[in-house]
């Protein structure tokens, strides 16, 4: 009698444990789901802070550092066109001024949000239009530590999100939200945001290689607002903490609303772009 | 017009007019608009390796050239007007015909939303392959340049381009002929006689004046990048005859017309590509086509550069009645390292072998930055297995390697 009521009991042992783990699997389900809502909602705060600019042009100069301490740098004009539907990327054109040898490249892009963006590459010496592949997203952009996806990839959709903590970054608030790409192609396994909770911009940014560990640190510094609603930061600095070369990016005065339409950004337009 | 030069002469001054009536009326140039002036001087060295093959070619083994050319460009403040002015000249140490200058662009163009017209002399690029630039065909090669053919001799034109939401569709009304450079008597990289380039023989009775058109459409659509075009006019390939005593070689401009397409697949980490035409040519119709591919590893070596593989299939069917190709059953494989430095070096090799004769075109192509406005080139170029009577023979002994040095301001 008394083995089988031992019996007896160790089955209701393990149909409690097992009650106990189901309810454990539950919460944590439950949990999962609010921490990406919350993660996403943050990040979709801070993306939509941004609508309705329309176009906006800016010059900046870009410093490449190697661990050795020698530098270069390379000037552009960047230029946006923004596309109002969420699930469609804007389209950005990079015209170089200097290093005068490549004066007059320019980068066209369509950007879109999973797939492959559209690129086209112009070649002042030959005069050529030429499609490339935007399969290199996550190359280093002429040379420097940042790659062409750190630029465009802060479209919303082009990530997942989890929410993982509040903390002190500089003398603000910030929600630490983990993002993984979810577009081909990408260097990165996840990045880390920091996104202040006063006026919801991006402050620090790490990227995660595709071995799970730390390869680069983005710093946003110097926002300014423009039309009182656009923040825009006027350097950014990356650190690549496996090489230790660093390459940061300093923006000019921004122009918003300058009247560029889709035919700015055709990939027939440009050859006339100087 | 009796003298043919008066046209270009009248191109020119009409650029320079242009310029002046553009700047001129405003002797303070606001901020906002825009006049830019740049430009590169160039040294070069070539050693060749061999001794000249003909008679009264040059015999040292090293030769130096400087290149220079000046950019002005200058826009409007509303954007809708710019110009661009860009004088090339280079002296050659012993070609007096490598010697020469040339005007690249001298236009002043006017842009109304999906409007522009243009109107004086510019270069044009149409296709998509890299060993053969076969649907090129609005500017002359300036061939004392270089013998790749992607060196360019202004082109007068007045052209309208449409850009619509469909594709962009550009007229083009060329009205002066440009004939081809080559080398001198003293030139190295020549045929066995000199050119007789004064004397060229012309199918129309216009001569250099004939009104050659163009018309072309481009756009994409997903992953595919098409360009259909349609030319009529005079061919920017010469025939080559032998002249009345008997020494000298006669270029012959025939009048052609042709159709034809560029078309590129961009998937992943390829870029598939065809340039075809129908030419009606001096004698027949034929065709002549170029597919191929361009394949990229990107981040070799777990380092920042990129290695690109190229091999393209180039065929031609035309007959020796027409204006000789060697690109008629060749292949191209080369490679493409882009180092994505700081100084942005890349190095390009290849070879074109031809299929039936089975000599080889050598090429490689190095650059790199020096300091900030310095670039370094390096060129080698060689002639493998070529017997006399076929396409390289001429300058099989011609083998070089070049060192140039760019200065830019």
């Amino acid at each position: 009698m008394s083995l089988i009521k031992k019996y007896i009991v160790d089955i209701r042992l393990i149909v409690f444990i097992s009650a106990l783990l189901g309810i454990q699997l539950d919460i944590n389900t439950v949990l999962a789901e609010s921490l990406e809502e919350k993660g996403f909602n943050l990040a979709a705060r801070s993306d939509r802070s941004d609508r309705g600019f329309g176009d906006s042009e800016t010059e900046m100069t870009m410093i490449l550092r190697n661990a050795a301490g020698k530098s270069a740098s390379r000037t552009l004009r960047f230029t946006t066109l923004e596309v109002p539907d969420e699930s469609i990327g804007d389209k950005s054109l990079i015209l170089f001024s200097t290093p005068r040898d490549i004066e007059g490249t320019a980068l066209l892009s369509h950007a879109k949000m999973l797939a492959p963006d559209n690129q086209w590459l112009y070649l002042p010496a030959l005069k050529r239009v030429k499609r490339i592949s935007s399969k290199n997203k996550s190359g280093p952009f002429v040379g420097s530590e940042f790659a062409f996806e750190d630029f465009t990839a802060s479209e919303l959709n082009k990530f997942k999100y989890s929410y993982l903590k509040q903390e002190v970054c500089e003398n603000l608030t910030c929600d630490v939200i983990e993002r993984t790409p979810l577009y081909d192609n990408s260097g990165y396994t996840k990045q880390i945001a920091w996104v202040d909770s006063t006026d919801y911009q991006l402050r620090k940014i790490e990227f995660y290689d595709r071995k799970g560990s730390l390869l680069k640190e983005l710093i946003f510094e110097d926002y300014r607002i423009y039309e009182e609603k656009y923040w825009r930061p006027h350097r950014l600095v990356m650190k690549n903490l496996q090489t230790k070369k660093s390459s940061d990016l300093v923006y000019g005065e921004y122009k918003f609303k300058v009247g560029l339409t889709d035919i700015d950004f055709v990939k027939g337009r440009l050859p006339g772009l100087r | 017009m009796k003298d043919s030069s008066c046209l270009i002469l009248k191109f020119l001054l009409l650029g320079l007019i242009g310029l002046y009536a553009l700047i001129g009326t405003d002797n303070t140039i606001a901020d906002n608009q825009e006049l830019d002036i740049r430009g590169n001087v160039a040294f070069q060295l070539r050693g060749f390796t061999q001794d000249a093959l003909w008679a009264d070619q040059n015999s040292s083994d090293v030769e130096s050239s400087i290149s220079g050319e000046w950019e002005v460009r200058w826009r409007s403040e509303d954007n809708s007007q710019r110009v661009s002015f860009i004088p090339f000249a280079r002296w050659d140490e012993n070609d007096d015909k490598r010697s020469h200058f040339d005007l690249r662009e001298a236009y002043w163009a006017y842009k109304n939303g999906e409007i522009e017209l243009l109107f004086g002399v510019n270069r044009i690029f149409w296709g998509v392959t890299e060993s053969v630039h076969l649907v090129d065909v609005i500017n002359q090669t300036d061939l004392v340049e270089d013998l790749d053919q992607e060196d360019k001799l202004g082109q007068p034109m007045i052209s309208l381009a449409l850009q619509k939401d469909w594709g962009l569709l550009s007229f083009y009304l060329l009205p002066y002929f440009r004939e081809r450079s080559f080398p001198g008597v003293n030139g190295r990289l020549r045929a066995a006689s000199p050119v007789d380039a004064d004397n060229a023989k012309y199918e129309s009775g216009n001569k250099r004046k004939h009104l050659d058109f163009a018309l072309r459409y481009s756009h994409y659509f997903g992953d595919i990048d098409l360009g259909l075009h349609y030319f009529n006019g005079t061919n920017r390939d010469p025939r080559l005859g032998v002249g009345a005593n008997n020494s000298d070689v006669v270029l012959n401009y025939d009048q052609i017309e042709q159709i034809g397409l560029d078309l590129q697949y961009t998937r992943g980490s390829w870029l598939w590509k065809l340039e075809s035409f129908v030419r009606d040519g001096y004698e027949e119709s034929f065709f002549a086509s170029i597919a191929g591919f361009e394949y990229t590893f990107y981040q070799v070596f777990e380092g920042a550069g990129d290695v690109g593989v190229l091999l393209e299939y180039q065929y031609d069917n035309r007959s020796s009645y027409e204006a000789a190709t060697s690109a008629d059953n060749d292949v191209f494989i080369g490679a493409r390292w882009v180092l994505n430095n700081m100084q942005d070096g890349s190095i390009l090799a290849g070879v074109v072998v031809d299929n039936k004769t089975s000599e080889a075109f050598y090429s490689i192509e190095a650059e790199s930055r020096l300091k900030e406005d310095v670039v370094l080139e390096l060129q080698v170029r060689l002639i493998a297995h070529s017997e006399p009577g076929e396409s390289f023979h001429p300058f099989s002994r011609d083998n070089y390697i070049q060192l140039q040095i760019n200065r830019f301001f």
